[in-house]
């Protein structure tokens, strides 16, 4: 009788922080939107951050959890924001955005609601995924990250091909793509896509990916196709990364190839890495912590007198350098990412306040 | 083979050859139904080669591997698991980040009928609670059901072997490889496990093949043993026949190997 009522007693405890977290979350989004003209600034902030946890999931899908080095995720945003845009752009306004080489035909006059022109995107990036997964797959390691980075110039410079300027507008890139017209809806979006990749990873198939990451030969002869695992990772991954590169078109309203060159995705491994390989949590809080961590040392490019003196270091740059530096600091002393392969759960929270000195609390360890 | 006995793996003329090496040299043998049989040889002898031209690991250079009649050749490793044939590897290969409960329950999904959405969207509840069901059963069978939130590798050695063992079961294997089990483990724990191997044989009634160093083991439990040296068999027969057998003790004493 002891345990079992202190498991509801908990249980009851985890689902009302857990309403109260969903309130404040809605809350504070309720109070932006009503006051979204002084609050642009931290909008825009969120809103990129949100978009950025959709593709760090979807990064963190394949390579943390199938175990798979890739490092395509920035062409296939780029797929997915170009199918969004294309679709989405009012028909009215596309002689405008491709006044230098016309519009192709095909295309001018097909408009999409944003939900069917994001799924399309996602769509698109998953055949291509699937595609190259055929190749690419067969590698391991560094070789598959080297292949995968390859492929995803690739996509890019297909992009900005003269050759497909009735198209994508080369490299003159694509505007008055509609935006978000509100908060709740990039909060939705990646709620669900989030949502959709917490499911499947929890499923018998996200057992099956964690399975080859952990041994490939064990893996097969517990009767696990290998290659046909990791392809259904790499094209679901794919798939949301087109997605969260429709979003991503859809925050910035105006995109060119230049947006999603490696850079890119150098920005998604950061964000899984600081949060932790092998967890959704820590991908979304590294997704915020790294946007608004750019955005938060910002004051550091300004010059800054000290007692009528100008200290030296502090000049457009700077920022960069403390950024890196952070960066370092995090890495050394969570080798894991801050997150580690945990995810996140109340029972976690309160045992580390009631022990915060004990490095590793057992409840954590819970769900890989 | 016999009326009456019921031909379940049989090895004819295989060779596998890697570059030029022939790590195994036309080796034919036989594993009969409910038969616990042993591949024994010193080091280097072809015994794990011998596994992974079974479990489609490699494709043999020539000869044929056929298990219950039926040609393995051409099947991946999944595929031959599928089949019923299940294994364990020399050195431990457990998923070793996952709990045990998981490394079973992974083993189970091969007999699932479900996919990527329905599994996703929780639309086949049916089937993910009957892989958990049997999955619980079996490890309260196998006496793990304690442990089953403990991490893989967290477990003690001999406990890990024993996992390995639980979750080749949990394939439904009418076929059970065993790669050196009692690697590693005192006299008392290579008596605990000859008496586990007979009793799951019984249990699951399984047929056994294995490869295995500790001669008091394998002579306690194998009905025939097959002998290799540098890929060829030198010998077979029972037990008895084995020990007195002039060319394995040559092999394992004689020879400039260590065994």
């Amino acid at each position: 009788m002891g345990p079992n009522r202190m498991i509801n007693k908990e249980k009851r405890r985890n689902c009302i922080c857990t309403l109260i977290l969903i309130a404040a979350v809605l809350g504070i989004c309720g109070f932006l939107e009503a006051n979204k003209y002084s609050y642009s600034y931290a909008i825009s902030i969120i809103e990129r951050s949100m978009v950025y946890a959709v593709v760090a999931v979807s990064m963190n899908l394949v390579n943390g959890f199938t175990g798979l080095f890739s490092l395509g995720q920035a062409g296939f945003m780029a797929l997915g924001a170009y199918v969004t845009a294309i679709f989405t752009i009012p028909v009215s306004q596309r002689a405008s955005v491709y006044y230098i080489s016309g519009i192709n035909p095909v295309i001018a006059g097909i408009q999409l609601p944003i939900i069917v022109a994001l799924i399309l995107g996602g769509l698109v990036a998953a055949g291509v995924a699937a595609l190259i997964g055929f190749p690419v797959l067969r590698l391991k390691s560094d070789y598959l990250a080297i292949a995968t980075l390859g492929f995803a110039e690739i996509i890019r410079a297909c992009i900005a091909a003269p050759q497909f300027d009735t198209i994508t507008n080369g490299s003159y890139g694509l505007k008055s793509i509609p935006g978000f017209t509100n908060i709740f809806q990039p909060l939705a979006l990646s709620v669900i896509c989030i949502g959709l990749m917490v499911l499947l990873i929890n499923s018998s198939y996200g057992r099956m990916f964690k399975a080859v990451r952990e041994d490939e030969i064990a893996a097969e002869a517990m009767g696990i196709n290998l290659f046909k695992t990791k392809e259904l990772s790499f094209v679901i991954s794919s798939f949301f990364a087109g997605v969260s590169g429709g979003m991503l078109a859809m925050f910035m309203r105006s995109i060119d190839s230049k947006t999603f060159q490696v850079a890119l995705t150098y920005d998604i491994l950061l964000i899984v890495v600081i949060g932790g390989i092998g967890s959704v949590t820590g991908s979304v809080i590294g997704a915020f912590i790294v946007t608004a961590g750019r955005e938060i040392l910002r004051f550091f490019d300004e010059p800054l007198m000290l007692g009528g003196v100008q200290v030296p270091l502090f000049r457009p740059g700077f920022r960069m350098v403390i950024f890196s530096i952070l960066l370092m600091i995090v890495v050394l002393f969570y080798r894991k990412g801050l997150m580690g392969t945990n995810e996140f759960s109340w029972n976690g929270i309160f045992d580390f306040f009631k022990h915060p000195f004990k490095k590793k609390s057992k409840k954590m360890e819970g769900k890989a | 083979m016999n009326d009456n006995t019921q031909n379940v793996l049989s090895m004819q003329n295989v060779v596998m050859q890697f570059g030029g090496v022939r790590a195994i040299d036309n080796l034919s043998l036989d594993v009969n139904k409910g038969e616990i049989v042993a591949l024994i040889g010193p080091n280097g002898a072809g015994k794990t080669t011998a596994f992974n031209c079974i479990t489609g690991i490699y494709t043999p250079t020539s000869g044929m591997v056929s298990f219950n009649g039926k040609n393995l050749k051409g099947n991946s490793p999944d595929e031959i698991t599928r089949l019923g044939i299940a294994r364990t590897f020399q050195n431990i290969r457990l998923f070793s980040n996952l709990t045990v409960f998981d490394n079973v329950l992974i083993a189970k999904h091969l007999r699932a009928k479900d996919n990527v959405f329905t599994a996703t969207l929780r639309l086949n509840h049916a089937e993910e609670k009957r892989m958990r069901e049997e999955t619980a059963q079996l490890l309260k069978e196998q006496g793990l059901y304690e442990l089953k939130d403990e991490i893989a590798s967290s477990l003690p050695y001999g406990l890990q072997r024993h996992l390995e063992i639980a979750r080749a079961l949990a394939t439904q294997p009418e076929l059970l490889l065993l790669d050196e089990p009692a690697a590693g483990m005192n006299p008392q724990e290579t008596q605990e496990l000859t008496d586990f191997i007979v009793k799951i044989r019984d249990q699951y009634k399984l047929s056994i093949f294995m490869i295995e160093h500790h001669m008091d083991l394998v002579m306690q439990i194998s009905e025939r043993i097959y002998v290799l040296n540098f890929g060829k068999l030198i010998a077979q027969g029972t037990p008895d026949e084995i020990q007195s057998n002039p060319e394995v003790i040559e092999a394992y004493l004689g020879g400039s190997e260590d065994a």
